[in-house]
């Protein structure tokens, strides 16, 4: 039986087992007030026993067929073949698979190949079998101990409970441990690149160059690896961005849920997440084609020099692209502000801007700073508009009219085209993730303090 | 609640407030005006209107000067409306809609030439779901002193003082003045919220159901104040529940579905009722 029939089949008998539940919960007593727990709660009490221990047993046999076949397999070559170098191992058996699956084998079909390949064919439809078996064995068996369960005394409901908290909190450990396996693969890489580069030097180092030499004789073949200037343009490109969007967003965000129409909102709202909606590469090239160049000239007549690939563009355009999440946040939040508060407000003869400054911003200011710190994170994170507008000299400034660069911008110059994995320069971008990992957490944590210290204060 | 004016239901309440006299029943003027002769704020022919739907159908009436009046009738009756005419919050809702006259000393304040700002610092309002800011008690206070410009220390202390000490809260959160006031008692948080209104200086003090939300003895302690109150302030209270009124106002308002039915002296009021609807309300045989 093939997968997808086999869980068709698991399906149904576990709907059967429901309703045998059901019944059963049912032919024991007259009526159904009597039960502990109601009808349906006996019924997915059977049917949970016939879907979990299966379908746990289906995905572990799923998970571990490939191996245990190709175990097998293996032991049943010859010795020459079997003592051969991994590498070549595996082509051998791939090309049997392949023959035996049809399709294009890479070397001629000699009479070891073929009986490899029937070997897993066979192997494959006794395995296949007996996974059948086995779904429906456990199914039929999982029925059975429930239905056995079941009595007058027996509190169905209970049981259905646990199992439905279990589920939900598996749910919420598959984020986490998804959390876990990407700081996990980073860490790796990570150390990995420590080991050929000092971390002080990373962390602390000033001059960002990450040249490696393929032979040792070759020319500049010392790179320096400190992300000093990568951390510094960034918080500077940052930095801009939230000076832009910040007074703008709040702007917006107060005219729009205190003082417009609701024609006016209803229509301005959705236009301000347009822009929200528009590709970050879009925001590249209009950083890069538009706006670089019209702040270059600018900049020409006040007698300034302004590098075309400047932190001013970049930032100023990421703030424009950052807008709508501070407004959006921010407008939600001050809506819900509770009208009892501007109605004592006005009682108490203040006007509308002596309400908005003293009494709603105030009320509203945890889930404003919120929003900001998540338009924070937003902001490092960036990468598309730093790609095209904002350079590739890692240059330790301060100066927004200069060209700097960031922890993202490096990432993806140093893993766009052929790549060794075992050279410093390519692993950098690992310890970079990490580092941006890090930084973005810990403002989310200090994020998350701040919103709570506030909401004590407030409530 | 339209329809049922409109509908015409079998007592004559919906042709309130000009309704030809029925035979047994005495004439509008004596069942309207207790008589009042210096009154502070004086209603004269109010409509109001939410978009197309009539709230409240032409009332007339008048306030007396440092008295308590209270306005009683079933929910939805259009008596919260009533008050919210009075410094004219009613403006923060943008369907509705006022017609004719309010006057606060003689000047109408509905027209478009009254500084409302002004207005809402004569008329103190306490509302029905206390509402303190989510500032410190003391802020609470100064808020008012805050929003006309007096900002020196000295002179803002003494203003929390006195307030907190009229509003009989002083002696529980003298000690405290810096918590947050959302960290008080319902109780507590009414009366500060009462604090908070004088503190302003008003002529009148509105109350939009002070008390629903509190327990009897809460109930109680804001009685008394508004009691104490009574030789500063003229007081407006909206209430649901009868024996309130009867035990703090010296006026009843009977409103139902948007019309004055009976306006008078409240011990009258409530042992000698002249129109049917009205004792039948106060004895609890409809609402």
């Amino acid at each position: 039986m093939n997968t997808l029939l086999l869980i068709a089949v698991l399906l149904a008998l576990s709907a059967a087992g429901f309703e045998l539940g059901r019944r059963r919960a049912l032919g024991l007593v007259g009526h159904p007030k009597e039960l502990r727990s109601l009808p349906g709660y006996y019924g997915s009490w059977i049917l949970l026993w016939c879907l979990v221990p299966s379908v746990l047993a289906l995905a572990g046999w799923i998970a571990l067929e490939g191996s245990l076949v190709d175990t097998w397999v293996i032991r049943s070559l010859p010795q020459e073949i079997r003592e051969l170098p991994e590498a070549r191992l595996g082509l051998f058996l791939n090309d049997a698979k392949n023959l035996a699956t049809g399709n294009i084998v890479s070397r001629e079909v000699d009479d070891l190949l073929q009986t490899t390949a029937d070997r897993y064919t066979s192997l494959r439809a006794a395995g296949r079998l007996a996974r059948t078996g086995l779904v429906l064995l456990l199914t039929a068996g999982g029925a059975l101990i429930g239905y056995r369960r079941i009595s007058l005394r027996f509190d169905a409901m209970a049981r259905v409970e646990t199992a439905f908290k279990t589920i939900l909190m598996i749910g919420s450990t598959i984020a986490i441990f998804t959390t876990v396996g990407i700081v996990l693969s980073l860490l790796f890489e990570a150390i990995r690149f420590f080991q050929a580069v000092p971390i002080t030097e990373f962390l602390f180092g000033l001059g960002w160059s990450p040249q490696t030499a393929l032979r040792t004789d070759q020319v500049g073949s010392s790179g320096s690896f400190g992300a000093v200037p990568l951390f510094a343009g960034t918080l500077l490109i940052s930095a801009i961005a939230m000076t832009v969007a910040v007074p703008v967003g709040l702007l917006a965000a107060i005219y729009l849920s205190e003082y417009a129409t609701r024609r006016v909102r209803t229509i301005a709202k959705p236009l301000l997440e347009i822009l929200a909606g528009v590709p970050t590469v879009v925001y590249g090239f209009f950083a890069a084609l538009t706006v670089a160049p019209l702040v270059r000239n600018f900049g020409a007549e006040l007698g300034l020099s302004v590098s075309s690939e400047s932190a001013l563009v970049a930032g100023g355009v990421m703030g424009i692209m950052i807008i709508p999440f501070v407004s959006s946040i921010s407008d939600d939040v001050i809506t819900a502000v509770p009208q009892g508060l501007r109605e004592a407000s006005y009682g108490l003869g203040a006007t509308q801007s002596e309400t908005i400054r003293r009494v709603v911003f105030p009320a509203a200011l945890p889930g404003i700073v919120g929003g900001i710190l998540l338009a924070v994170s937003r902001a490092i994170g960036e990468t598309m508009i730093v790609v095209m507008a904002a350079g590739l000299s890692a240059n330790l400034t301060a100066n927004p009219l200069e060209a700097v660069t960031t922890v993202t911008v490096q990432i993806v110059t140093l893993l766009v085209g052929d790549l060794e994995f075992d050279s410093p320069k390519t692993l950098s971008a690992f310890a970079l993730g990490l580092m941006l990992f890090v930084v973005t957490l810990t403002l989310n944590v200090i994020a998350l303090r701040v919103v709570r210290k506030y909401r004590e204060q407030y409530e | 609640m339209e329809s049922l004016v409109t509908n015409e239901p079998p007592t004559s309440i919906a042709a309130a407030p000009t309704p030809a006299p029925t035979t047994g029943r005495p004439p509008d003027q004596d069942v309207l005006d207790p008589g009042i002769p210096e009154p502070i704020l004086e209603v004269r022919d109010l409509n109001l209107y939410y978009a197309d739907k009539r709230a409240l159908n032409g009332i007339t009436m008048k306030i007396p000067r440092r008295e308590i009046t209270a306005f009683i009738g079933p929910s939805g009756c259009g008596k919260s409306s009533l008050l919210r005419c009075l410094n004219r919050l009613n403006d923060l809702i943008p369907i509705a809609r006022v017609e004719g006259e309010v006057l606060l000393e003689g000047d109408n304040i509905l027209g478009s030439g009254t500084d409302v700002n002004l207005l809402r610092k004569r008329i103190g309002m306490v509302f029905q779901k206390s509402n303190p800011f989510p500032k410190s008690i003391y802020e609470n206070i100064a808020y008012g002193c805050r929003i006309q410009g007096i900002n020196r220390k000295d002179e803002v202390d003494h203003i929390v003082e006195r307030s907190l000490h009229r509003a009989a809260l002083w002696n529980e959160v003298k000690d405290r003045l810096g918590d947050v006031a959302t960290g008080l008692s319902g109780g507590q948080q009414q009366r500060l919220c009462i604090a908070r209104a004088i503190a302003t200086e008003p002529e009148v003090l509105l109350f939009d159901e002070p008390c629903s939300a509190l327990d009897p003895i809460a109930t109680a302690k804001i009685e008394e104040l508004m009691r104490d109150l009574k030789e500063q302030y003229t007081q407006v209270i909206v209430t649901h529940n009868m024996q309130q009124a009867s035990r703090i106002s010296d006026y009843t308002a009977f409103m139902y579905l948007g019309d004055l039915i009976e306006y008078g002296v409240t011990d009258e009021l409530f042992i000698k009722p002249l129109r049917k609807e009205t004792e039948d309300y106060i004895t609890g045989r409809f609402g």
